[in-house]
């Protein structure tokens, strides 16, 4: 097992690059572009600071998180595999049982390629997505963790872009050129995925993204974790470890939000989270505003899941190549020969569940689990809001509101699941999502904040630093 | 009776992101729907789970009689409050600083300039004393030891690391702990026993990490019309990472830092005599940068070369403290002590003496004391405070503390 990164090489690594030297080469030559695309389409006007981030220096439980100033040109993004369990099986499919793939198996090679080509599409688009954040900061904490995503974004491009040289061959090194020229947003060479394509215009939008788009990266990297593809197995279960920093910084940067709101309403004496402009003049975002944006967000990022009932999905289980989330830990006979799942549909008598053959709900069981994981997290951000005594819940909205995707995006809901017509969605849908008045105030609150230890007025300071560190520690030292 | 240090996750600030159970070797970390847990039965301390969490929510201890169970923890909104355990052994007479007389005796005469009986802070923490005994030490493990004197100065400070493992040793700021040099004096009997002052706070020099540092001084004197060296300050020099020795303690029940927010805590001292005094800065730093009370240090030495920590010291913000650094061997400035600084700050000390929460801590080398309480009389006099009636009520109320040695 070899644990520790490579850092001689040019490319940090545990995969002993250096005894493929075809793959070094490919990879050698594919770095020069990755540079460029970074310092073109990456964190806008901060590529010279110095920034406080972790870095891997081996997989291992005791490396991987070192922490340092670098400026994020000169970060190591490197190829880290989790170690290799030894006699690993598939462990579901057609192909159950048999001892995990170490190569590409032939007759599944397009399918594998597509996947991975997916994956690393979203994790540069991200990047691009959210390059102008850093000018309005609502404080050095904040911009450090936007950066942390960002780079680890870039090394989760990195670990595709492996998988592709590696084992596609001159397929793979096109893709993986491919996967820089694409751009978010852009009308000729747009990203694959139409969340990946809208901007992220302010920070509020960021830790929405990262609680609710990001998650689906989870359960996306969670499946792919119990491929029988052996490398793609290992590069997503070591990604995992890095995604759940995203999941922290969107998670805990929406409930610091919400905290200063419900502080800000308590100290001016408002008891009422629907007296709007009285509010707002605090100088925080209202409660009611939100929960239009994880309405929006939420019913985006259920999109990218794709059609509930979906052959592809069924065939990527059947060939061992896609797994379910936590495949591992669920009972049953992993190959789904003969169960059914249920999934919820627009029927007669609005929405009606049906038993469909569970090979082919792949993707409504995994949007379920996402659900799930949301709604948790959507909980501890309640707990934040009755711990001050503000009466009001934010709620996930139903899995049939505002679809573009999928079984519900020929019908209307609203939030909480009742059908509606085009006329009664069209007159009602301003109240459930962000108008374009909230864009404007979520706008007027972006003002940078740097000096460190001071947060911007509408986001609380968080409980514990990054690495330990004090609150007033300077967590990018602006050059 | 003996203390688990438990390792708890914070339910407020964890994601349950699933890492620390993926991670751990041993399968501790377990959930229910609402929390992440540690089994305190299984849990070994390898902190395998430390690095891996992206929120910090996991590294998070309590000293504890009795470990909470998980499904006390399951129950967890937020961590419980930290719970003070009054130990069986500690009740009554065996109350005292140190229970065992040699370290008991040191102490005894480290404090004689505070007269009378002292009492600590009354926002100061339970101190325990006794933990580890001469005949039941602890063994610790050498991770660091590092000169931090500059090159041409003459005094030789390192900065010294003990791992204590998993074993509970609480020692808070201002608590010494005691070490015994190995081997025997001409004599053939065991050398006398020591007693540092820890320089990291009570969570550790690095948070978490059951570790603490001292801040020794390599003695150097003549004998004979030889240079000889000290032995216990040489042996703990010369230990090398890796090196495990033996300490006793914590040692020490009224030299204890003020917890409370308000509490202005005036720090003066000389060389080594900084230790407690860096514990208390950095313990003052990492849990309330924004107390409403003040510190202020007054430090001498020589000149910066021979100043322990100058370096750190100089980095730390205005905000957090109030520092004074005063050298007698400046080339071309006339020698100052901390004692003539002290009078050049006269209005700012008299109107933190006029505070019921301020705390007056002197530390250094013995007979300091003396200069130190003439520089408080000129002072009070200066600001029409009664300096012989304010010492006492300080002493009293445990807010006037001397260890010299």
């Amino acid at each position: 097992m070899n644990f520790q990164v490579n850092y001689d090489d040019l490319i940090p690594n545990n995969v002993d690059l250096s005894s493929d030297q075809r793959l070094m080469r490919a990879l050698e030559q594919w770095h020069p572009g990755y540079i460029d695309w970074w310092k073109a389409m990456g964190p806008d006007g901060f590529q010279e600071a110095e920034v406080y981030l972790r870095t891997a220096v081996s997989v291992d439980s005791k490396g991987w998180a070192r922490f340092g100033y670098v400026k994020m040109p000169e970060y190591r993004w490197g190829v880290l595999l989790a170690p290799q369990v030894e006699g690993r099986e598939i462990a579901f499919g057609e192909h159950k049982g048999e001892p995990a793939w170490q190569e590409v198996p032939g007759e599944y090679r397009a399918m594998l390629r597509r996947l991975i080509v997916i994956q690393g599409d979203t994790e540069p688009a991200s990047v691009e997505q959210q390059r102008h954040l850093g000018a309005t900061a609502p404080s050095l904490y904040d911009m450090r963790n936007l950066f942390q995503v960002n780079v680890e974004e870039g090394r989760h491009l990195w670990a595709m872009v492996y998988l592709l040289q590696k084992y596609f061959g001159r397929d793979g090194r096109e893709e993986a050129a491919e996967l820089l020229m694409r751009r978010s947003g852009d009308e000729d060479k747009p990203r694959m995925l139409a969340a990946f394509n809208a901007p992220t215009p302010d920070w509020l939008s960021f830790f929405m993204f990262t609680f609710f788009t990001d998650r689906d990266g989870k359960m996306q990297l969670e499946s792919l974790a119990q491929s029988g593809f052996d490398p793609l197995s290992r590069s997503c279960r070591f990604m995992l470890t890095e995604e759940a920093h995203h999941m922290f910084v969107g998670e805990s940067g929406v409930s610091r939000t919400i905290q200063r709101t419900c502080e800000a309403m308590k100290e001016a004496g408002i008891e009422d989270p629907y007296d709007v402009d009285a509010i707002r003049a605090l100088g925080v975002i209202d409660l009611p505003t939100l929960q239009r944006k994880a309405n929006l967000h939420l019913s985006a990022t259920l999109d990218l899941f794709g059609s509930e009932i979906s052959t592809n999905a069924a065939n990527a289980f059947n060939a061992g190549l896609k797994g379910r989330y936590q495949e591992t830990k669920i009972d049953d006979d992993h190959q789904l020969r003969d169960s059914v799942y249920e999934v919820l549909k627009p029927g007669e008598n609005g929405f009606e569940t049906e038993d469909v053959p569970a090979l082919t709900a792949l993707n409504a069981r995994l949007r379920d689990d996402y659900v799930d994981d949301c709604a948790k997290g959507v909980g501890r951000w309640n707990k934040v809001i009755a711990r001050t005594g503000i009466d009001f819940e934010i709620t996930l909205p139903h899995v049939a509101f505002n679809r573009g995707i999928g079984l519900f995006s020929d019908c209307h809901a609203s939030p909480a699941g009742e059908p509606l017509s085009h006329a009664e969605w069209e007159a009602a849908k301003s109240a459930w999502l962000p108008s374009s008045g909230d864009v404007e105030f979520i706008h007027s609150l972006m003002k940078p904040e740097r000096r460190p230890g001071r947060y911007a007025a509408w986001i609380a300071p968080p409980k514990v630093g990054i690495d330990g560190k004090p609150g007033d520690f300077e967590y990018v030292k602006i050059a | 009776m003996s203390l688990i240090r438990q390792h708890l996750i914070d339910p407020d600030i964890c994601i349950r992101c699933n890492t620390c159970e993926e991670t751990c070797p041993r399968q501790a970390v377990t959930h229910n729907d609402d929390n992440y847990v540690v089994d305190a039965a299984i849990c070994r301390y390898c902190m395998d789970c430390i690095s891996p969490c992206p929120t910090g929510a996991i590294d998070n201890w309590r000293m504890v009689s009795a470990p909470y169970t998980i499904e006390q923890q399951f129950g967890w909104d937020e961590l419980p409050e930290e719970r003070l355990i009054v130990t069986g052994e500690n009740d009554g007479e065996a109350a005292g600083e140190a229970v065992e007389d040699e370290a008991a005796q040191i102490l005894e005469l480290a404090h004689r300039a505070e007269g009378g009986k002292a009492v600590p802070p009354f926002s100061a923490a339970h101190p325990y004393v006794n933990v580890y005994t001469r005949d039941n030490p602890l063994v610790a493990t050498v991770t660091g030891n590092v000169r931090i004197t500059g090159d041409g100065a003459s005094a030789d400070i390192h900065h010294i690391i003990l791992d204590l493992g998993a074993a509970a040793f609480p020692v808070l700021e201002g608590q010494s702990i005691g070490i015994r040099p190995p081997g025997t004096d001409e004599r053939g009997k065991a050398h006398r026993l020591r007693l540092y002052s820890v320089s990291s706070p009570r969570d550790g020099e690095r948070p978490n990490h059951n570790n603490l540092a001292l801040t020794v001084k390599r003695v150097v004197y003549e004998r004979d019309g030889r240079p000889c060296e000290g032995v216990a300050s040489g042996y703990l020099c010369g230990l090398r990472r890796g090196d495990t020795l033996k300490v006793t303690g914590p040692f020490g029940n009224t030299f204890l830092m003020p917890n409370h927010d308000q509490a202005n805590i005036i720090m003066i001292c000389t060389g080594t005599g900084a230790a407690p005094f860096r514990a208390m800065t950095e313990r003052r730093r990492r849990r309330n940068p924004g107390a409403a009370g003040s510190l202020m240090l007054l430090f001498g030495a020589r000149t910066p070369d021979e100043l322990p920590y100058f370096g750190p010291l100089m980095k730390l913000p205005d905000s957090l403290i109030d520092r004074e650094l005063v050298f007698s061997r400046l080339e071309g400035k006339p020698k100052e002590y901390v004692q003539d600084r002290m009078r050049a700050r006269s209005a700012d000390i008299a109107r933190l003496l006029a505070s019921e929460h301020t705390f007056v801590f002197v530390c250094g080398l013995k007979g300091m004391e003396q200069g130190v309480d003439e520089a408080f009389s000129a002072i009070c006099e200066e600001n029409d405070l009664d300096w012989p009636a304010l010492s006492a009520a300080m002493r009293r109320n445990g807010r006037y503390h001397i260890e010299t040695y």
